[in-house]
């Protein structure tokens, strides 16, 4: 018989992801009775709670706070030790002492999105009513609803305008609705590798992750937590996809080749003969290890859903309408998930909405994923446009 | 050519040498008052935008190279990644008080239709470009029978971006053809001075380096 061999069983059991959902490693913020989050599908979430991290202090004005909010698979834990993982913080190479966003000079928030797995309230978060945790119970989320509970955090922080609100990919969705729902609210917005509507291509890659979920019989209909199960070979296979979009053919290539895994010859199997097969298998096994499969599901379709001129009669430019907020728009070249046409069409309707507008596109191979790595030259414009942007905001400077 | 008794002269010329801007960049800065809106098409690496900016000028450009555009943001500075054939359409009418086109007409594919934009999404437009009846241009052509180099435009012919070069002449009939009203004109030599006013239009266009206008709208019917 030919060898098969498929995604291994992840090694961090659900037990240690699940206690983060309700009582994470993080500061969180309860809203109670009297605060509930009123969702785009017509439901009041109550009670709910964001988890959120800091890094630096806030100003005696105020006016130095930064909004990092995450993409898809992202959490708060941007610039700290993963406590799921033991791993370095996301976005290390963009957050941190010398780093563009230097906690020195700002008050930088991160929170777990609303429908996340990392201790804001989501479908692994446990359902006060039922004292079960929700899984499809949990009401659908949208982009705006994300948004919304964040302004309900920075409230409770006490902090009325942000300076800036930083997002890629999913977080850049973020981004510009939080610009778009509360201009007055937003000093500045660095939006990259993102969109202001999902695309057909993207909304197809997540139906097939979303499937490969479903198709799991490990998934139990989105109970699998009463079964003991976790559906790791559907989301580690969905992970798998869904990474391939967040690369490029030229990354690919260069990173693997046609190169073989630990091996000469091939096996004449299904084995990983090949580094790329391999790669992808590590890629999703490491990922449903700290990743909830319906938390998957909720937020890709959040995603989805958004597109920010469909509230504005179909008009763009309308959603921007004479506002003050300073745009610094960023996209990469070998990006084809959210590429740089969607990025152009954003700033033409800034253009058109007379906005102050920047746009870069970086020139990389490495894809969607870009926004992550070390590209020094993404880095020199998202420092350029925070010192502009503070200058203008009239911020003192110490690090970064 | 009697168009140039309606051609004002310019109020507090700017000397070239000032600081470490470039003289037609000064040139250009002074015909924009202060506190107004101004879009730089063709921003290059952002100088003139910078000495904008320095002025109280709400600045901002498009740019088609991207290493332009990039070295611009990571200067702090509100530009857009754009090519003026095509994108100046996404520009609302009277969006600024300026619209600026410094040494860019030339390489534009539909300069006639790159001014109208221009004049549509600001409510003046300054516009400088190299001056093609430069005495030394035709000497090139005349005496050398090859395609003129000099010192600011040194591409040769076959990899030049400049694909519609003009006079000063030309460029005075086109705004006549196009119902444009110039407020201002002046001609630079070589080294960026501007020439004396009161001369013929002939002398500008034999001895003008690069032609500078302060163009706006003509009131329907002239």
């Amino acid at each position: 018989m030919v060898n098969v061999q498929s995604i291994p069983s992840p090694a961090i059991i659900a037990e240690e992801r699940s206690q983060e959902a309700d009582h994470p490693s993080s500061q969180v913020a309860l809203f109670g009775a009297d605060q509930p989050l009123a969702l785009d599908c017509g439901i009041d979430l109550s009670p709910f709670q964001i988890a959120y991290q800091t890094y630096g202090e806030l100003n005696a004005d105020k006016s130095n706070a930064i909004l990092v909010c995450h993409a898809l698979t992202g959490d708060q834990h941007v610039a700290n030790v993963h406590p799921v993982t033991g791993k370095p913080g996301w976005w290390e190479t963009m957050v941190g002492p010398g780093r563009p966003l230097d906690p020195a000079n700002y008050f930088i928030i991160s929170a777990n999105v609303i429908g996340g797995c990392m201790g804001s309230t989501g479908p692994a978060s446990t359902n006060p009513a039922t004292g079960k945790l929700w899984g499809l119970d949990f009401p659908m989320i949208t982009i705006p609803d994300m948004v919304r509970a964040q302004a309900m955090l920075i409230d409770r922080l006490g902090i009325d305008t942000l300076f800036c609100v930083v997002g890629g990919s999913m977080g850049g969705m973020q981004a510009l609705q939080w610009t778009a729902a509360y201009p007055k609210r937003v000093f500045s917005t660095l939006a990259i590798a993102c969109s202001t509507r999902h695309s057909a291509q993207n909304i197809a890659f997540h139906e097939l992750g979303r499937q490969a979920v479903m198709a799991d019989p490990d998934w139990h209909g989105g109970r699998y937590f009463e079964q003991g199960t976790h559906p790791h070979r559907g989301l580690g296979v969905a992970r798998m996809a869904a990474h391939i979009t967040y690369l490029s053919d030229a990354a690919l290539h260069r990173k693997f080749g046609r190169r073989m895994q630990d091996r000469d010859l091939p096996t004449f199997s299904f084995d990983a003969d090949f580094q790329v097969e391999s790669y992808l298998r590590y890629q999703g096994s490491s990922f449903v290890e700290r990743f909830d499969a319906n938390s998957y599901l909720y937020l890709t379709r959040a995603m989805d859903y958004f597109d920010i001129a469909a509230d504005h009669d179909g008009v763009l430019a309308q959603a921007f309408r004479g506002i003050q907020t300073r745009f610094c728009v960023v996209s990469f070249t070998s990006d084809w998930l959210f590429p740089t046409s969607e990025s152009r069409a954003l700033v033409h309707a800034l253009n058109a909405s007379s906005a102050r507008v920047s746009f870069a596109e970086i020139e990389t191979d490495r894809g969607h994923d870009a926004f992550l790595l070390d590209v020094p030259e993404f880095f020199d414009i998202s420092r350029a446009f925070l010192q502009s942007a503070g200058t203008a905001r009239g911020l003192g400077r110490k690090g970064g | 050519m009697t168009m140039q008794q309606q051609v004002l002269p310019l109020n507090g010329m700017a000397r070239p040498d000032t600081g470490h801007y470039r003289g037609d960049h000064l040139l250009l800065a002074e015909m924009v008052e202060r506190g107004s809106r101004v879009l730089d098409v063709g921003c290059g690496d952002g100088d003139l935008l910078q000495l904008l900016e320095s002025r109280g000028i709400d600045g901002r450009g498009i740019e088609l190279s991207r290493e332009g555009v990039n070295r611009c943001v990571a200067k702090g500075l509100a530009v857009v990644q754009g090519d003026a054939d095509t994108d100046l359409v996404n520009y609302p009418d009277d969006a600024f008080d300026y619209v600026i086109l410094s040494q860019t007409l030339q390489a534009t594919r539909q300069p006639r239709v790159v001014l109208e934009n221009l004049l549509r999404i600001g409510r003046r437009a300054i516009v400088s470009f190299p001056n093609f009846g430069f005495w030394r241009m035709r000497l090139q052509l005349l005496v050398g029978g090859h395609m003129p180099r000099t010192e600011n435009l040194p591409a040769t012919w076959y990899d030049t971006p400049n694909i519609h070069f003009c006079t000063i002449k030309d460029f005075v009939q086109l705004c006549d053809e196009i119902n444009v009203k110039m407020e201002r004109a002046v001609a630079l030599d070589l080294y960026g001075r501007p020439l004396r006013v009161n001369m013929p239009w002939w002398f500008w266009n034999m001895f003008g380096e690069q032609g500078v206008f302060l163009l706006s709208r003509a009131e329907k019917g002239k």
